[in-house]
């Protein structure tokens, strides 16, 4: 029989647009028996039938107590965040946040990334101050209870350690989780005050280029962020998707940065000061200074530039056979919003456009998805994503060509042997539906 | 004054009232003196600024760090299980991306010893040295790293003026964001 001539447009808009089965972004929007077709090679007359259904002991009895605080169900205890010093030695201590066990653009709370130089603080939020001082007309302090009362922003941002991704500086692509890769990124809604509105308070000296930030921590950890950022976009964060800060990202409050590398949005912060010139602190003049391949070192690099990475697929999840599946992941840039991420199955020989989960937020996660149909063959999935200002997230050799790979084999997934790593992520498919972490 | 000129002034009055309006913000700062900062002003710039009062050389150092620092940094700096990465030496910075960073062959600038130290060390007992003890305990790892001399006092005056190997091995990599 002819098919009809909405089951044509629907198979139409299932074309192949990239090689090794990559589909129109816009084929999921639409179902039907058409599409099942066109994805698995089956009808969905043909499928092998369900289970005849019937109900299970939770169906059939009151179910438990409904708590104060919710946590996730007992069958999702794997998704946690990884740790790096889980007996807290007297060093510092990274969580990384699961990115092929989550979906959307919203990192929860209880797996945002955290890096913490000495430990957790305790801090008393009636305790706590933020002081401004310096370059100003009048040195001012603030509690916690007064920020509160100040008008409030929300906006959306993703925070990255400038460290993130480091692993991939190595030689040979290390077999590792886009948790163990990535997982330093993470993206929340924020809400706080304004930092301008505090620096107009306070009367600032126009000849003040600089903001020193420090943090209430054991190591006062300082960062000098310039005055352009801090009469941008700057936060004192307050909240973190609805609820107060999480110890680990900052409470009871932190400096947001959007875009700015992880760092310099101090967390636990107590002190701003104004200056002329930046303090070139152990952070800024040693850690977070990255040494290119000719001896000499990036200074200043506070962008998180352009990047984008597949969670699903990704090493560690396994294919359940050949037929339809969801290319997704996250895409970013401390430039502004994503406008665009392509996605190529074949090792980036083609691409096809993916299609972008709205709205799009500056300087926050994207989602992108595309429909794709895996004919059970080798098939190398790579994401590639393109900011508003117009830049390119660079090819692995286009990287490697400026900013070097290291000498030997990384082996130690905890160690940074660069930072500010943001090229292209490949995850191999063999026929056996086995996902590896690939150059290609 | 023309018709035109009326509309705009008043369209102008407008918009600057309006302005005046948003620029109302609590203003719950309480005031403060410098003074009263004091005790959290740490922070020591690269010319020297911020420096206290004090005065520290090598030897004296060597004698802090085998006290305060070694428990962690091993015997002369040179590392131990609990922080491995040795404080003096380091390969040239052309061998590798990876090369590690240390004072000799990367600091840009001597102040980041002394700011880092007073801040932060020891580790779990932050900001118990005292003055002296920090300019000697400076003092003591630009040493190491060959770079003052044994008998070299370091205080608010020599310290800033230690020129560091590496101090021009840096590029700024977004200066229009500055």
């Amino acid at each position: 029989m002819e098919p009809s001539i909405r089951a044509r447009q629907e198979l139409e808009r299932l074309e192949v647009v990239a090689g090794n089965g990559l589909l129109n972004r816009r084929a999921f929007l639409r179902g039907g028996a058409a599409f099942a077709a066109a994805v698995t090679g089956y009808t969905v007359a043909g499928s092998a039938a369900a289970e005849p259904l019937k109900d299970d002991p939770w169906s059939l009895e009151m179910g438990a107590v409904t708590p104060p605080l919710q946590t996730p169900s007992r069958f999702e205890k794997h998704v946690v965040r990884t740790l790096s010093n889980p007996n807290n030695e007297l060093r510092n201590s990274h969580a990384r946040t699961p990115h092929h066990l989550l979906n959307g653009t919203i990192t929860p709370n209880s797996m945002h990334f955290s890096i913490n130089h000495s430990g957790l603080p305790d801090i008393d939020p009636a305790k706590h101050r933020l002081v401004i001082h310096g370059m100003v007309r009048q040195p001012l302090v603030f509690t916690v209870e007064s920020l509160l009362r100040y008008p409030m922003e929300s906006r959306m941002a993703f925070v990255e350690c400038s460290g993130n991704s480091a692993p991939m500086f190595s030689n040979q692509p290390v077999q590792a989780t886009a948790q163990a890769l990535h997982g330093l990124v993470s993206c929340s809604e924020w809400t706080g005050v304004r930092l301008s509105t505090l620096l107009d308070e306070a009367g600032f000296d126009p000849k003040a280029k600089w903001v020193i930030a420090e943090g209430a921590d054991s190591l006062a950890l300082h960062r000098s962020v310039p005055m352009k950022k801090a009469l941008d976009d700057a936060m004192i964060g307050l909240y973190q998707n609805g609820e107060r800060l999480m110890p680990g990202n900052g409470y009871p409050m932190r400096l947001l940065l959007p875009g700015y590398q992880g760092n310099m949005n101090v967390k636990f912060l107590r002190r701003l000061k104004l200056t002329e010139g930046p303090a070139m602190s152990y952070y800024e003049g040693k850690i977070y200074s990255q040494l290119l391949p000719d001896g000499k070192a990036y200074r200043f690099h506070f962008l998180q530039e352009v990047k984008s990475f597949i969670t699903h697929p990704s090493f560690g999840l396994k294919m359940n056979g050949p037929g339809y599946y969801e290319i997704s992941g996250i895409a970013y840039s401390g430039n502004g919003r994503i406008s665009r991420v392509m996605v190529s199955a074949d090792g980036g020989k083609t691409w096809a456009q993916a299609a972008l989960q709205e709205p799009v937020h500056s300087k926050a996660f994207a989602r992108f998805r595309a429909p794709w149909r895996w004919n059970g063959g080798p098939a190398v999935l790579q994401s590639r994503a393109w900011d508003e200002a117009g830049n390119a997230q660079p090819t692995r050799a286009e990287f490697v060509a400026v900013r070097g790979e290291t000498k030997e084999p990384v082996t130690n997934l905890l160690a940074f042997p660069n930072q500010h790593y943001n090229s292209i992520t490949s995850w191999g498919i063999g026929s056996d539906g086995e996902i590896k972490h690939v150059y290609a | 004054m023309s018709t035109l000129k009326l509309v705009l002034a008043f369209v102008l009055a407008l918009v600057l009232g309006s302005g005046a309006a948003l620029a109302q913000t609590p203003r719950l700062g309480k005031p403060i003196s410098e003074a009263d900062i004091k005790a959290w002003d740490i922070a020591v710039m690269p010319d020297g600024t911020g420096l206290p009062p004090g005065s520290g050389t090598a030897v004296q150092g060597a004698r802090v760090f085998a006290e305060k620092c070694s428990a962690c940094h091993g015997e002369g700096g040179k590392g131990s299980p609990l922080a491995p990465a040795p404080l003096f030496g380091g390969a040239p910075l052309t061998s590798g991306i990876e090369t590690p960073k240390t004072i000799g062959n990367f600091f840009g600038y001597s102040t980041i010893v002394f700011d880092f130290v007073r801040r932060a060390m020891p580790f779990s007992q932050p900001r118990t040295l005292t003055d002296d003890e920090v300019y000697a305990a400076t003092a003591y790892l630009l040493w190491l790293n060959k770079i003052i001399g044994e008998n070299d006092v370091m205080d608010a005056k020599t310290l800033p003026q230690v020129k560091m190997p590496n101090r021009d091995g840096f590029i700024i990599r977004f200066p229009d964001k500055i």
